[in-house]
């Protein structure tokens, strides 16, 4: 049995899971925490809250401070709200470069900026040195509800439509290719953005959008699984209409991922009504951060709590929930 | 494209009875799950799964030692295929958050810059796998003897793939009436290296690419042999397989390694079917330099890895399957390793999904 | 065990390589492959070159499919 932490724990798959299973919800569980979305609904306030580790701390397309504004901020998008207001919890290791600190500080101010919000409180602590690695960043956001919409695994039913806002494991790739000894083209970068706008664009044309996600840690793979499972359907989707970049396919065959388990930081899925689909494909398409929108499958009635996948032959497999940490792999 | 071939196999294997195919490469298993091959074919043509994942035909002592050498301090490198496999207690995964220093490796060529970077420790590298990847090991031995590096040694538990078949077709548990072959094996080794299965044993075989296409037209000409083709080993994959192989890499590798006796779990002993590294390399080789005392854990369970691994049974008739044994607390290695049959099994379900 | 993956040689400095897939390159050691040229394909598996590809072969292996298919046979006339 597993008594210690591993890093499976944090990769947002199975094991993951089975922490919020096991130790959170037994301690916190309430039916506010229960939902488990991105972020908790209170009255009309949504409230999220989450910590950014990543390395390198600057890479293509972003750094540690955007990426910690942005998640947040989308975390508070998909919940159905307005993002407002941001806190900011730093944790600097003894040593780091102030100019360093200095951009990550400019590029979050930048990021919210660009989304609107506010950074209204925040708090800083050193550590020594090896006692953390450089920095770590933890956000926390609060939102309003957009009134008329509701957000929630209880609205989604057979036949809504399964849409992605652009192409999978940018970001991912980015993040990994110079840790596994790859050189990427220069249009690949990470896809950190903030979404509210495309969100709330989406929701201008339909305010009854069942499930809106943000597919970081896991993928595609782990928001689908969670989606079918809390909602209790099945969810089938089409391999040949997921928008993935050629240089991304060609990284993971080097490495041997699977691109549905990729981390993205600036793709969201909705579960939208089948009707609309088209209408709210075209917004998305009008939106900088949505231009490759695709539909890429439905919610079917059968295979409650699964994913599957149409594969290019024609057949079904099953889309398993990511096993956990992303190792490159020989087999 | 592959509509054609789709019904190639099912007007060739009509009125055939009941047919297994086995597949004895991991890497082929998880290609047949993720394309949905089986799906597709029709109902008289089983595909059986053999010991084809290096990782899960090996004994849970391997990863005992190698987490030994771990906790006395030595840098284990491996491919992340390894880390969550378990041994008879533990696997790396849990060492590395109990101290250990466990490092992913992409290529073995990675341990030696390891190595480099860390001249006063001892860097091991975890060297599994079958005839594909063996050379590999072999060729970074001799990238370091070259470079003077004298901190990188081998855990090697190498095996091969031919005396496996060998044993496979000597077993009257096991029923097969052809075999996908391993294209990437075949390309170190050759399509040679398999035709005993012709003329000694008579069985069809063809050795198969890892597209869905290219395993379509393998199995096409398994159904042609028995459709009163002529027994032969089809070479599906001359794209990159030739009949003599790769013969620099068969050169390096058997300037660094020589054929042993190994064990294979559940099938025991197989005569000249594992690597050992030579006297000349004893240097590299761990297991030589400082031998790790492991206490021999007779594990007791219900898991029939040994004869999922001879396809004799599918993962499901095993009593742990899905039970006492998931992937994320795994009894046998079969269920933990990417490639292994009950990992693939279970986290495919089947691809049992109705819409 | 056995994932490999195919690319172009772009650039070979000694047994080491740059190769190239979709636009993505990574070193490759070309102990095993000591005979490939800039410009081949090759097969790699765990960071080493395997085997040159023979896209003769690989045409053939097209054109047959694409004959089961109904189209005319080309497979003896292929360059």
């Amino acid at each position: 049995m597993v008594n210690k932490i591993l890093m499976a724990h944090g990769a947002g798959g199975k094991l993951s899971a089975e922490l919020l299973r096991e130790v959170i919800l037994p301690a916190f569980g309430n039916p506010i925490l229960n939902e488990l979305h991105d972020g908790a609904k209170i009255g009309r306030l949504a409230m999220t809250t989450d910590s950014y580790v990543v390395r390198p701390i600057f890479f293509r397309g972003g750094d540690i401070g955007k990426l910690s504004i942005c998640g947040t901020v989308n975390d508070l998008a998909v919940t159905g709200a307005v993002p407002k207001y941001i806190s900011v919890g730093a944790i600097l290791e003894e040593g780091f470069d102030f100019d360093a600190l200095k951009r990550i500080v400019n590029s979050m101010s930048a990021a919210a900026r660009e989304a609107g919000v506010q950074i209204v409180t925040g708090d800083t602590k050193v550590v020594g040195r090896g006692q953390a690695d450089g920095i770590f960043i933890n956000t926390a956001g609060v939102g309003e509800l957009i009134d008329g919409v509701d957000i929630s695994a209880k609205k989604i039913c057979a036949g809504m439509k399964i849409l992605v806002s652009g192409t999978l494991g940018d970001h991912a790739v980015a993040i990994l290719a110079r840790r596994h000894g790859l050189e990427l083209p220069e249009n690949i970068k990470s896809d950190c953005a903030p979404l509210n706008g495309l969100i709330h664009d989406m929701l201008a044309v339909e305010p009854r959008i069942a499930m809106l996600r943000d597919a970081t840690r896991g993928g595609l793979a782990a928001v689908l699984n969670e989606i079918a499972q809390a909602a209790n359907v099945g969810i089938l989707i089409d391999e040949a209409k997921i928008p993935v970049r050629e240089e991304v396919r060609g990284a993971c065959d080097i490495l041997g991922f699977d691109v549905l388990e990729l981390a993205n930081e600036g793709k969201i899925v909705a579960v939208v009504p089948a009707e609309s689909a088209d209408k709210i494909l075209a917004v998305m398409r009008g939106n900088v951060y949505g231009v490759d929108a695709a539909e890429i499958g439905e919610v079917v009635t059968n295979s409650a709590g699964k994913v599957g996948l149409r594969t290019p032959l024609g057949s079904v497999r099953i889309v398993d929930m990511p096993a956990g940490e992303l190792v490159p792999r020989i087999c | 494209m592959t509509d054609a071939l789709i019904k190639k196999i099912a007007r060739l294997a009509e009125g055939k009875g009941e047919l297994r195919f086995m597949e004895v490469c991991g890497t082929h298993t998880v290609a047949i799950f993720r394309s949905g091959i089986r799906q597709i074919l029709p109902a008289n043509v089983e595909l059986v799964s053999g010991p084809g994942c290096p990782v899960c035909v090996t004994g849970d002592e391997y990863i005992d030692k190698a987490i030994a050498y771990a906790q006395r301090g030595f840098i284990v490198a491996t491919f992340g295929d390894m880390l969550k496999v378990p041994g008879s207690r533990s696997s790396l995964a849990q060492a590395q958050a109990e101290g250990a220093d466990v490092r992913i490796v992409y290529s073995p060529l990675d341990s030696i810059r390891l190595a480099q970077e860390n001249p006063r420790r001892r860097v091991i590298f975890l060297a599994v796998g079958f005839e594909t990847t063996a050379p590999t090991a072999a060729a970074t031995v001799l990238a370091a003897k070259a470079q003077g590096v004298t901190n990188l040694f081998m855990l090697s538990a190498q095996k091969l793939v031919p005396p496996a078949l060998r044993f496979l077709l000597n077993d009257a548990t096991t029923k097969v009436d052809g075999f996908l072959l391993p294209g990437h094996v075949a390309v170190v080794i050759g399509a040679d290296a398999f035709s005993f299965l012709a003329t000694e044993f008579k069985v069809p075989s063809a050795i198969g690419g890892f597209e869905s296409e290219e395993i379509l037209l393998a199995l096409t000409s398994l159904l042609e042999q028995l459709d009163g083709g002529e027994v032969e080993v089809a070479n599906d994959y001359r794209a990159v397989v030739k009949a003599e192989g790769n013969v620099a890499a068969q050169r390096i590798l058997s300037q660094v390694y020589e054929v042993a006796d190994v064990e294979w779990r559940g099938m025991g002993i197989i005569p000249a079917s594992g690597l050992k590294m030579r006297e000349e390399f004893a240097a590299f080789d761990i297991e030589r330099v400082e031998p790790a005392q492991i206490e021999h854990v007779g594990k007791k369970t219900a898991c029939r890895c040994g004869e999922v691994l001879r396809g004799v049974v599918k993962p499901a008739e095993c009593p742990l399957f899905g039970k006492a044994c998931t992937p994320l607390h795994a009894v046998g290695a079969c269920m933990v390793s990417v490639e292994g049959v009950c990992a693939a099994w279970y986290k495919y379900g089947g691809n049992n999904f109705k819409w | 065990m056995c994932l490999a993956f195919p690319a172009k040689v772009l650039k070979i400095d000694g047994d080491l390589a740059t190769v190239e897939r979709s636009g993505v390159k990574r070193a490759a050691s070309l102990m095993l492959l000591p005979d490939a040229k800039v410009g081949d394909y090759v097969l790699i598996h765990a960071g080493f070159a395997m085997q040159i590809i023979d896209e003769r072969e690989v045409r053939i292996r097209d054109a047959l499919v694409a004959e089961m298919n109904g189209a005319p046979r080309t497979v003896e006339v292929l360059p």
